[in-house]
């Protein structure tokens, strides 16, 4: 096989941080080929460099051994080079041929894309309707226009950015298909992940970056998922350890609980219904945008519902808000770090008394007692190794794994009686993600009822109990963890392949 | 009281006079919002845009060079906005006000020398055989060219929106600006250019005010045009062809409200001007209030703050 | 090249310098203003910075920078909570007038009783008059969801129209052969705000310096005050943390109204004395500047209405001085420039300006 791109030595850095350091790789025709490591290795900011959206500080590029310096996406698109994004690069308003349009140098006229968009997606197994607003759509079919989008300028090289992460077991195993489909075609892939089972099934080379250096090359087929993981975290992992207790009483129970989304395109959640044991940690599975903000907001009390929808230890709490429910037990951890489970902007210490004001006694009759929260927060951080020089930093000053720990840590030093936490280790190194995970068996150890929504499957199997998953915003019946807990079954339940049709068994249409 | 004395003829054809102003405001700040940034300066604009406007018709004589002046005024002083909001990062609710209240103090220290001046007439255009037909031919037919002349805008913005490569990476700022410029669309040339746009039709609107509807320049004479403005594009769940009919609409209650002042009726004058801005109030409450798809008309992005990282 | 690059925290010494450094520039470009309308620029800066605090009548100037500053400080005491909650009450002048008319309002229908609660009961309805006047956009913001800015603002035209038909009409002075306005209640000793005229002192005052001092407890103290905070800088970390933000937007502008009201209670009952058509001058928009220039904290806001207060005095000075003859308008756009700078160098706060050599690759 002839090299189709390579890099030479490249270099960027940031203020504070480097964030790729002398990377050389190459990437063949043809071949799918895995960027391998953690968050924060500096995957992201080489793609971006590839992509034109970052330009390199040193370092070249080679494209078909041509010079390669993309001033802008656009040039890269020009050059045969299109990406797939992971926090997707579409637009809600705006329907799928439009989304698509964008996307592309020299789109044709309406009427003609709408059927190039048909015929495309059908050839490559990806079926999708062009007059569909994209708001409208599942995760599984948004990616589906990104991937369309990048088909459509026929590119010689697809950069997919943690594409799994937004897939069932089953719409992965679709995905699979297609792009092995494109390496027949002589597409090559650049494939990113830290999901080393995949790679190990999909990808011919693995480059592995940690620290913003490439550590090592491998064929990804011969190593172990044990070895890979070393190669990438650069230690051997400690896994969390779990301590069975037998459950105890119900601490938390939900019923029935259908609740319509703040904005218009949240999912509404139906007939929910769940019951929690003191010391159990119930995992929820399931697709991003499947109802897990919204089960979110309805447990933590941002978003109310009838009184008796939501229980906690008998006593019905659905009609309270955030505060009322902390007093009585139930503590929460948003997803989304900067601006919901923390002011960024603000200190430590106040996003200490954000949440843990009422539990921990840090005002009096509305005045603040900021000695106390400073206390406490310093508290928070030394109890989890919050790496930052004080609780007077800015939360947006802290590093994604940090900040984490500090919000994640916030709620348990609390000694919450029913947690609530919503991807508590997204975007977190290993380390931090480890500490985390074990953080939250410990809790349950002391009898605390977890509830740990997540999308991340290997988490939930490391952590959860009991498991369960959301789909289109209902709550499959939770089901033991144990070995007949099968992936193949876990897709099942968070609703297959969507019936989104699979069309791989047509021949081909398409010239290689 | 007579209301026999208002005239149903002279009454709808001041309505497309009176509703001319906001309606030129109304369809630039369409636009400015549409590419995700909310711009209150709409009433400094438009004032600067009247004295402007004013200003270079006595200078001239024109009214043509008028409006042309009076336009680039307004996007001039957009541009400050622009400066501010897209290179500054300033917040948009403040720097908008800030635009609004500069634009006051500006216009009335251009205006010092042409309080009480009387401006060259504005031509009518007689559209020859349409002007002739009863009562729709004095209604439609016998305006000066800016009335068609915004509706024109008003229809060409729509085709831009809804069909153009142009309409369509606005929109797409709009919605979602990270994505945009991930695609490699340069969000800040693509709303300064929106904002430009919004700018030049305030001050258009302005020195319709100033040269057409009033016409003479006195201290504040937009007195909230610029603002109602504001509400139209709200009322109009941003669309183009709804912030005619708003403008239409609103410019319906002005005319009626003036008409029943010389009608006499027995409402004192300053209770009966009150209505517009009271009819604007009772209209944002009833769009609002339709919440859930109104809303979604609404740019997402609007009033962010946009930085690329990186 | 110039990058912009955002600073891990806002810098603590840009925060205090910023407002500083956009005085200075809009004294640059004040003074290149002034020249180019043909006036002596640092004549025309002297007159306005100087003349009122250290000239030969600084002794009359400087009771007039109470006086002018007070109601400036009270209402933008009151805007500071919402902008900093984000909650853009932009209706304080229309709240204003409603305040003074409820106020006088009292004091004129018990005209010409003397006592001692008249006053007080002008007071609590002034305070009642602007709140209820910013109650309308807080109950249609709560209620319907409809945009405050707008409604506020539309408000300010409605209370212009009705202080001209209650100058003319209702509270038109029967004694004043047929001009306009009202009976002066300064004159009127139960009820005027005065407490020494010629120290520049009244009830305005008074409260200014009360409204500051509360106002800075609140937010650093309180939870109220910490909670608007949160709101204002993260909407969603606040409604986790569990702030109802309808209640909010009732606070802060009811406050803000309220605030307001009494404003233009202790304005109308002492400094200008009468309901007339133009008994209002624009305070209402020019603490939106005071608010912001004074970096929404109290006590900034409290040195930005002086200076603020001090442009007006000044700008009165050389509008008047025959060397100088500077139009009134000038000083409206010196003031609405100073916003401008102010927004511009913001960025310092939370950015770094850094240079880049040419173009990398």
């Amino acid at each position: 096989m002839s090299e189709l791109f390579a890099a030479h030595g490249l270099r960027k850095a940031y203020p504070g941080v480097i964030a790729n350091d002398d990377v050389s790789f190459s990437i063949d025709t043809g071949e799918i080929h895995a960027l391998l490591g953690e968050n924060g290795a500096g995957k992201s900011t080489l793609v971006k460099m590839i992509y034109g959206l970052v330009k390199p500080d040193a370092g070249t590029m080679t494209l078909l051994n041509a010079p390669y310096a993309p001033p802008e996406p656009r040039a890269a698109r020009g050059s045969g080079v299109a990406m797939v994004f992971q926090h997707f690069s579409l637009f809600d308003a705006l329907t799928v041929a439009e989304n698509v349009s964008l996307g592309m140098e020299n789109p044709p006229a309406a009427s003609k894309l709408a059927q190039r968009i048909t015929d495309v997606s059908e050839d490559y197994g990806l079926p999708l309707d062009p007059h569909r607003t994209v708001g409208d759509l599942s995760a599984g079919e948004r990616q589906r226009v990104e991937i369309i989008r990048c088909l459509l300028q026929d590119p010689r090289l697809l950069i997919m950015d943690e594409p799994t992460s937004v897939l069932t077991p089953q719409e992965v195993e679709i995905l699979f298909a297609t792009l092995e489909k494109l390496r027949a075609e002589g597409t090559s892939i650049l494939y990113i992940s830290h999901k080393l089972e995949e790679i190990r099934a999909l990808c011919d080379r693995a480059t592995i970056l940690r620290l913003g250096k490439v550590v090592g090359h491998a064929n990804p087929r011969e190593k172990s998922a044990a070895e890979l993981a070393e190669m990438m975290v650069g230690t051997a992992l400690h896994r969390p350890e779990r301590e069975l207790s037998p459950p105890g009483e119900v601490a938390l129970e939900v019923a029935n609980l259908t609740l319509q989304p703040a904005n218009p395109f949240g999912t509404a959640l139906r007939d929910v219904s769940l019951s929690l044991r003191k010391g159990e940690v119930l995992g929820i599975g399931g697709v991003a945008g499947n109802g897990q903000d919204e089960l979110l907001a309805a447990l933590s009390g941002e978003a109310l519902c009838a009184a008796d929808e939501v229980k906690l230890h008998g006593q019905p709490i659905g009609r309270l808000a955030p505060p009322a429910r902390r007093k009585l037990g139930l503590l929460s951890a948003p997803e989304e770090r900067l601006g919901h489970a923390a002011a960024p902007d603000m200190s430590l210490t106040e996003n200490a008394l954000l949440s843990a004001n009422l539990r921990k006694h840090l005002s009096r009759r509305g005045f603040i007692n900021w000695g106390a929260a400073r206390r406490y927060a310093e508290e928070v951080i030394e109890a989890f190794d919050v790496r930052t020089p004080g609780p007077h930093v800015a939360a947006r000053a802290l590093s994604g794994g940090n900040l984490q720990k500090f919000v994640i840590g916030r709620e348990i030093e609390q000694a919450p009686e029913v947690l609530v936490v919503n991807q508590p280790t997204w975007g977190v190194d290993a380390s931090a993600a480890a500490a985390i995970r074990q953080a939250i068996l410990d809790l349950a150890a002391e009898g605390c009822a977890v509830v740990a929504i997540s999308q991340d499957l290997d988490e939930l199997m490391e952590i959860s109990s009991r498991f369960a998953a959301l789909n289109g915003g209902r709550l499959s019946e939770p089901v033991p963890v144990d070995d007949s807990l099968t992936m193949e079954r876990i897709g099942l339940m968070m609703g297959g392949a969507h019936d989104m049709e699979v069309a791989h068994n047509h021949p081909s249409q398409v010239p290689a | 009281m007579d209301l026999s004395a208002i005239n149903p003829v002279l009454l709808l054809a001041s309505l497309m006079v009176a509703a001319t102003p906001i309606l030129l405001g109304g369809i630039g700040e369409l636009v400015v919002e549409k590419s995700g940034v909310l711009n209150l300066g709409v009433e400094g604009m438009m004032i600067t845009g009247a004295i402007a406007g004013f200003a270079a018709t006595i200078e001239t004589g024109s009214p043509a060079l008028g409006f042309l002046i009076a336009a680039v005024a307004g996007a001039a002083l957009s541009m400050l906005f622009a400066l501010l909001t897209q290179y500054a990062l300033a917040n948009q609710v403040a720097s908008g006000l800030a635009l609004t209240l500069f634009g006051l103090g500006l216009s009335s220290l251009m205006g010092q020398g042409y309080v009480g001046l009387k401006p060259p007439s504005t031509p009518k255009l007689d559209i020859p055989l349409l002007s002739d037909i009863p009562f729709l031919g004095p209604v439609l037919f016998q305006h000066d060219p800016m009335v068609y002349i915004g509706i024109a805008i008003v229809a060409a913005t729509w085709a831009t929106l809804k069909y153009s490569r142009v309409g369509l990476v606005l929109r797409a700022v709009g919605e979602n600006h990270d994505a945009a410029h991930a695609l490699g669309y340069k969000v800040r040339l693509v709303r300064c250019a929106a904002i430009g746009f919004g700018g030049a039709m305030a001050g258009l609107g302005g020195a319709y005010l100033s040269l057409v509807r009033v016409p003479q320049w006195t201290e504040g004479m937009t007195a909230g045009a610029g603002w109602i403005a504001l509400a139209l594009v709200v009322f109009a769940s941003w669309k183009p062809w709804r912030v005619m009919v708003g403008a239409y609409l609103f410019g319906g209650i002005t005319v009626l409200q003036l008409n029943l002042q010389a009608a006499g009726v027995k409402i004192p004058v300053e209770y009966l001007s009150m209505s517009p801005y009271i009819i604007t109030i009772i209209v944002l409450v009833i769009m609002s209030s339709g919440r859930g798809k109104a809303a979604l008309g609404a740019p997402a992005s609007m009033g962010r703050i946009f930085h690329a990282t990186g | 090249m110039i990058r912009l690059e955002k600073r891990a925290q806002p810098s603590k010494v840009w925060t205090y310098a910023t407002p500083l450094l956009a005085v200075v520039l809009t004294m640059l470009a004040g003074g290149l203003l002034f020249a180019a309308l043909g006036k002596d620029p640092v004549l025309a800066i002297r007159t306005i910075f100087y003349e009122p605090l250290f000239g030969q009548h600084a002794s009359f100037y400087l009771p007039q920078l109470l006086v002018k500053a007070a109601p400036l400080v009270l209402i933008a005491i009151g805007l500071s909570l919402g902008f900093r909650a984000g909650i853009w009450n932009i209706g304080a002048e229309g709240q204003y007038i409603i305040g003074a008319l409820c106020g006088a309002g009292v004091g004129l229908a018990f005209y010409p009783t003397e006592s001692v609660l008249i006053f007080p009961l002008m007071v609590i309805a002034g305070g009642l008059g602007g709140w209820a006047w910013a109650m309308i956009p807080a109950i249609l913001k709560t209620r319907f969801g409809t945009n405050e800015i707008l409604v506020s603002l539309m408000l300010v035209y409605v209370a212009e129209k009705l202080l001209i038909g209650m100058s003319l009409g209702l509270m038109k002075n029967p004694e004043g052969f047929g001009f306009p306005g009202s009976r002066n209640l300064a004159h009127y000793p139960s009820a005027t705000s005065w407490i020494d005229q010629s120290l520049g002192l009244h009830w305005g005052v008074a409260a200014a310096l009360i409204a500051v001092i509360a106002a800075y407890i609140l937010l650093t103290r309180h939870m109220l005050g910490f909670n608007i905070r949160l709101a204002g800088q993260a909407p969603r970390a606040a409604r986790f943390s569990g702030v109802n933000p309808n209640r909010l937007v009732v606070f802060c502008l009811g406050t803000s109204g309220a605030l307001a009201g009494l404003a233009g209670l202790f304005e109308v009952a002492g400094p200008t004395g009468s309901v007339t058509d133009s008994f209002n001058v624009g305070y209402g928009f020019t603490a939106i500047i005071v608010a912001f220039l004074g970096r929404l904290h109290p006590v900034g806001i409290l040195l930005a209405a002086l200076l603020m207060s001090l442009t007006y005095i000044g700008g009165g000075i050389a509008q008047s001085q025959s060397e100088l003859q500077l139009p009134a308008a000038a000083i409206q756009l010196f003031q609405g420039m100073l916003l401008f700078f102010l927004l511009a160098t913001d960025l310092l706060t939370n950015y770094r300006l850094r240079l880049t050599r040419g173009a990398t690759a």
